[in-house]
């Protein structure tokens, strides 16, 4: 889909201030799906140090979610934004807070994968989280690319997404609960991995998340807590017909 | 809580420990866009059909303008300079029959009594009984006070002091004026600050009991604070009164207005709610005022 053009200000500093925030968060994004791949990296590799240095980025993080609330709220007060502008506002304001979960969502793999590279390593490794948190990693990324492209239909294949990475989470755990009744020896390890597993389904949680705050940034229409059909009809007309 | 078929039915319990029920129809309440509307389709005081207006020579001024004026809400007129805010404001009370040369073409339908206030047999002074006006620059006559306010009131033959003071106290308190002057209502009314006297010309206004006051920018002339009372005043007053206000301020229209007409090049591009039209305009010429980006 092509990417919905947004005009130049007449002031300058506007267009500069905006493109700051957009940027940040990006950045944002950016630190987040590193600190994903240094906390899985650490879980199947079995590094305990480089689990804790997950924890460790955290605070870079944060500091970056304060950064751009304060320049959103500069925005508010000094340009009272309006239509499209005012909507990218207040998608940055609510998409820094699920970015800032995902890290603290990082950080907790992170620590498990520290604590499970204690223990002694599964036969198979952990191929099946692997696998879910490339999936889950995809969605991030495709999340932060339909807001840097302002792209709804792009959102929307992540919302449909979403439903997927739900139902192999709960497979994984269907899996690792056989496991742990086959060998109860086995429950502490499992169980720390369970949580990991959790936590990489939160993380598709704020992706979707991220998504339908792309699809109100684009279309005006705030889709959350709809039914994925609807939100599909909202997007379709947002597409059909542009603003004349 | 609890909810029973579209009601919200609140159980308390009473001084005495007996249950009152008290129960709020929500389906009264319009809850699209988040936002709750205690009256969702408010009733007309004006329509504008097809209305065009000309000025010496054919310059159209206005093409085509249709909107309803939602009785006792406040609707705003923006757009750049040029664009027929003023020009369609003074449609309402025939101000351009003050000029020779002007056309109106198309109609004004104010209600009640589905009168057409822009046919020719319909005499301007009567429309002018109804529709008051507030302009940009404060302009009192060069009366006391109480004169000021009760000058409309005379011209319709009001002249027992008893009605007049009770209509002049009423009206500055109206106006949010009446306890800064009360001492003072034989003073002149150029005695007063920029924002006291813009107070005062809308007392005047609102002392003839008119059904629609224009708003011409009224604030341009004040200052921060002034202009504040001005829109606080505004919002107080609307209950009584249906508003249309011009103003240049967008962040104005977006505190003061219930509804909002852009308009560009003599057309009305978007009319809507505010709310709407200043969080997801549905027009890119909108979009593109409002944002301050480049048309």
């Amino acid at each position: 889909m092509e990417k919905k053009e947004l005009g130049h200000h007449i002031s300058r500093q506007f267009d500069q201030e905006l493109e700051t925030i957009r940027s940040h968060v990006l950045i944002m994004g950016g630190m987040v799906e590193d600190q994903i791949s240094q906390a899985i990296q650490a879980l199947v590799q079995g590094e305990s140090q480089r689990g804790e240095d997950v924890g460790r980025k955290d605070d870079q993080v944060d500091r970056l979610e304060l950064t751009i609330d304060d320049e959103c709220t500069r925005v508010l007060a000094r340009r009272q934004p309006a239509a499209g502008d005012l909507r990218l506002v207040l998608t940055v304001l609510k998409a820094v807070i699920d970015l800032e979960r995902i890290g603290d969502e990082a950080e907790k793999i992170g620590r498990m994968a520290a604590q499970l590279a204690q223990l002694d390593r599964p036969a198979q490794g952990y191929v099946e989280v692997e696998h879910f948190a490339n999936h889950v990693r995809g969605m991030l990324r495709d999340s932060l690319d339909a807001f840097a492209r302002l792209d709804s239909e792009m959102a929307l294949k992540i919302l449909r997404e979403d439903t997927q990475v739900d139902r192999e989470y709960e497979a994984i755990v269907r899996q690792y609960i056989t496991f742990m009744m086959e060998d109860p020896r086995t429950i502490r390890r499992v169980m720390d991995t369970i949580w990991c597993v959790r936590a990489l389904e939160r993380i598709g949680d704020h992706s979707r998340n991220i998504a339908e705050y792309v699809i109100y940034l684009v279309g005006g229409t705030d889709v959350r807590h709809r039914p994925i059909d609807e939100i599909a009809q909202v997007v379709e007309v947002a597409t059909r017909s542009p603003s004349t | 809580m609890a909810w029973l078929s579209g009601c919200v039915i609140v159980i308390v319990n009473g001084l005495n420990g007996d249950v009152v029920i008290n129960s709020l129809d929500i389906s009264k309440f319009n809850l699209v866009d988040n936002n709750l509307v205690n009256d969702p389709n408010p009733l007309p005081k004006a329509q504008v059909t097809n209305l065009n207006f000309f000025y010496p020579g054919g310059v159209a001024a206005l093409k085509n303008v249709n909107f309803t004026l939602a009785a006792n809400r406040v609707t705003a007129l923006i757009g750049p300079s040029g664009c027929g805010k003023s020009t369609l404001l003074r449609c309402f009370n025939r101000m351009h029959d003050l000029y020779p040369g002007n056309r109106y073409d198309g109609e004004i339908m104010l209600q009640p009594g589905d009168i057409n206030i822009l046919d020719s047999s319909v005499d301007p002074i009567e429309v002018r009984m109804r529709i008051g006006m507030v302009f940009q620059k404060p302009n009192p006559f060069p009366k006391t006070i109480y004169e000021n306010v009760a000058y409309g009131l005379r011209v319709r033959g009001i002249t027992k002091r008893a009605v007049l003071d009770e209509k002049v106290e009423q009206a500055l308190r109206d106006a949010a004026l009446w306890d800064e002057v009360k001492r003072r209502l034989n003073d002149l009314a150029f005695n007063l600050s920029g924002g006291q006297q813009q107070r005062l010309c809308i007392a005047r206004a609102l002392a003839t009991d008119p059904e629609i006051l224009l708003f011409d920018e009224p604030t341009s002339a004040l200052d921060p604070i002034a202009t504040a009372n001005i829109e606080d005043l505004i919002g107080q007053i609307q209950s009584k009164v249906t508003i249309l206000i011009v103003t240049h301020n967008m962040q104005q229209a977006a505190r003061v207005s219930d509804y909002t007409a852009f308009m560009y090049l003599g057309e009305l591009v978007e009319f809507g709610s505010t709310d709407l039209l200043f969080t997801n305009p549905s027009q890119k010429r909108t979009e593109d005022y409002i944002t301050g980006r480049y048309g």
